[in-house]
């Protein structure tokens, strides 16, 4: 078998849509979103089976009234400021993905986080934070709302209304255009990269 | 757009091309590897039938899910999802050639203290590894960012990673710091006046006096800390300090290869008149010794320092963080965070787990025991580290005063191995995130602080200024010498 790096296929995602289900709160830390306990598995199979594992659960370990657990099957989240700060870990944004997450709207990610969710296909729009309440609240009152975020048009578009969003540029150009498997686009600069690595004086050192 | 600075020259010299998604694409000169965040990506390059590109670049330890107690690290570990980790990362690394340093080597520990000892950290280099304490590096001048596992198959596969070149905000750091108050502490106020999120699309440049002074061992903790500022990488120009540190280390050339390779260390320094796009001044002098208060890492206090009302808290972002803070910590808004009960006291980490932070503690443990009602943990952040400590008798001090002596591992922080909180105990600790959860149970409360500050707590069974129980500390003030004289 050839050496394939494209093999993720990428798609063109220039929009995503489904229900929503609001996880308020500013600085949600991604130890809250996929404590480390779980992180003690060689693939990300499992991890939907333990988004928000702590937080979802009250103390008897049965399933509280956490919005994840009233709002199954959204595949889009409303977030607050800040979302996805502290570990670098990669499995909150798998397990979001992987619970049903296809794109989040918040007003604003750490930057991780954010690279993570580009890596995966995952498109994070950003609004203000009013913007961001009125969504939360209006899925709180229309579980079964449809809400389609439009990534090339920067919208997002819930009931009558139509708000502006915004799409980091790099992210919007690699889901729209569909060149978001970054090893795929790297690898064919391979010689690009030997010119680069032949003028660092401390690579040429340790051979 | 900041100009001439350490990060623009770095870049520069990494840069490999633009990408068509308008990102750069940058060659990772060190890529530091563990067991948790890279089977994935190993699994990934599988898929796609890749090899690792620069295996000579890349190196491996294991530090997470590592058991800290002597007879817990007998292979086959007794975690059978540790144990798949641990043989997962042995075997990847040696398939792909990729130096590991395994529990036998002698080296193995956490990362981010491993690559700086052994002198794989240097000067001018881009670092990148899947933990996003790899600012750490950026303490010898260097641009180390934390990245996720698909971001490890690209470093893995081509070298390289796809990066938005950020902005530089020069943090200045002025006066000098006092008796009993450490880099820990500069750092901690760093986050608590431009917040968890004031870093956010900046890379931090550390400088000034306060910062000049630091040894190599202060400066890995401020730097290890930017993350929690929400600046992915934070960085300290390179000074004889670093150099020195450097020379004679295992990964650092030696005679005039040293010389040559000082040439380019000192070339990516910023310009004296290097452009930032912004700059703010840090005052160290009179800086007390600071304790976290709630559940994140910018919520700070000195010690002396009340915890604010939240009704005095202005935006409302951190007014409503505080009120989570207060219900979860059970403090008292108005009143200082002394005498706040502690059950655990835990020192070690990539913050704050190498040799000079353990003789700090040491001096404190030398004249007085651990509370009974205390569990004492010392995990040296890497086997060197326990070693150098072990020689110099520091592990004696501590398992006479009644620490635990433990083996190196980011242990306790994160609470991958057996090391955890149980229900509601409150740690006070040396590490770097006061998350809810983090430290193994919900209910769990941490209280971050330096290593002196978690020798003090562990002695009193709360939390205390640590200056009183240092010799030549100060003497005067609330008398706190005098009731610990024993």
């Amino acid at each position: 078998m050839a050496p394939d790096a494209n093999a993720g296929d990428d798609q063109h995602i220039t929009e995503v849509s489904g229900t929503g289900v609001p996880i308020p709160g500013d600085d949600v830390d991604t130890d809250q979103i996929l404590p480390a306990q779980f992180m003690k598995e060689v693939t990300f199979d499992n991890m939907a089976d333990y988004l928000f594992y702590d937080a979802r659960r009250d103390e008897d370990g049965e399933f509280n009234d956490h919005p994840l657990n009233r709002f199954e099957g959204a595949s889009i989240a409303v977030v607050n400021s800040n979302f996805g700060c502290g570990s670098s870990r990669e499995h909150a944004p798998q397990a979001m993905m992987r619970w049903g997450v296809d794109g989040v709207v918040g007003e604003s990610y750490a930057e991780i986080f954010r690279d993570n969710c580009k890596s995966l296909g995952i498109p994070a729009v950003t609004a203000d934070h009013e913007t961001v309440v009125e969504l939360q609240e209006w899925i709180e009152a229309n579980p079964d709302g449809d809400i389609e975020v439009d990534v090339e048009g920067e919208t997002v578009t819930y009931g009558d209304t139509v708000i502006d969003v915004e799409v980091d540029d790099a992210m919007r150009e690699a889901l729209v255009e569909g060149i978001w498997d970054t090893t795929a686009l790297m690898y064919s600069n391979r010689s690009k990269v030997d010119e680069t690595v032949a003028d660092l004086p401390y690579v040429e050192g340790d051979d | 757009m900041s100009e001439g600075t350490l990060y623009d020259k770095v870049w520069e010299r990494h840069k490999v091309t633009e990408l068509p998604n308008g990102q750069d694409q940058l060659f990772v000169g060190l890529h530091l590897v563990h067991e948790v965040t890279s089977p994935q990506a190993f699994g990934m390059l599988r898929e796609r039938d890749l090899d690792v590109a620069y295996p000579e670049r890349t190196f491996a330890t294991t530090d997470h899910i590592a058991p800290t107690e002597a007879d817990k690290r007998e292979r086959p570990l007794a975690d059978d999802q540790a144990e798949e980790m641990l043989s997962a990362l042995e075997r990847n690394t040696s398939e792909s050639g990729i130096t590991f340093f395994g529990f036998d080597s002698g080296k193995q520990g956490i990362t981010h203290v491993v690559a700086p000892e052994l002198g794989l950290s240097q000067p001018g280099m881009t670092v990148a590894c899947g933990d996003s304490h790899t600012a750490t590096h950026g303490a010898f001048g260097s641009i180390g960012v934390g990245i996720g596992t698909s971001q490890i198959r690209d470093v893995l596969a081509t070298g390289c990673i796809a990066a938005d070149k950020q902005k530089v905000r020069r943090i200045e750091v002025e006066g000098e710091l006092g008796e009993g108050v450490y880099a820990k502490d500069v750092i901690m106020k760093v986050i608590k006046d431009l917040g968890v999120d004031g870093g956010v699309g900046h890379v931090y440049e550390y400088g000034g006096p306060a910062i000049e002074a630091l040894d190599m061992e202060g400066r890995l903790a401020v730097c290890n800390m930017s993350i929690e500022g929400g600046a992915r990488a934070g960085y300290i120009n390179p000074d004889e300090t670093t150099y020195e540190y450097l020379r004679g280390r295992e990964y650092v050339p030696e005679g005039e290869a040293f010389e040559e390779r000082k040439r380019y260390w000192e070339s990516i320094a910023s310009d004296d008149d290097a452009e930032y796009d912004d700059v703010v001044t840090v005052d160290a002098d009179g800086l007390d010794p600071l304790v976290t208060w709630g559940i994140n890492p910018g919520q700070v206090v000195g010690i002396d320092e009340a915890v604010p009302h939240p009704d005095d808290v202005e935006e409302r972002t951190d007014r409503e963080a505080a009120e989570k803070a207060i219900d979860h910590m059970e403090v008292e808004p108005g009143q200082s965070m002394l005498g706040y009960d502690v059950d655990v006291a835990f020192l070690g980490t990539c913050t704050n787990g190498r040799l000079s932070d353990f003789k700090e503690a040491a001096r404190i443990l030398e004249d007085h025991s651990v509370d009974e009602d205390v569990r004492a943990l010392a995990v040296p952040g890497s086997e060197t580290v326990r070693a150098q400590c072990e020689e110099r008798g520091i592990d004696q001090t501590f398992i006479e005063a009644g620490f635990q002596w433990r083996r190196a591992g980011c242990s306790m922080c994160l609470a991958m191995n057996d090391d955890q909180l149980g229900a509601g105990e409150v740690c006070a600790s040396s590490s770097n995130r006061n998350f809810v959860g983090r430290q193994g149970s919900k209910e769990g409360r941490t209280v971050l602080m330096s290593p002196a500050m978690v020798a003090a707590a562990a002695v009193e069974g709360e939390v205390v200024d640590a200056r009183d129980y240092l010799d030549d500390g100060p003497t005067g003030g609330a008398g706190g010498v005098e009731e610990v004289a024993d």
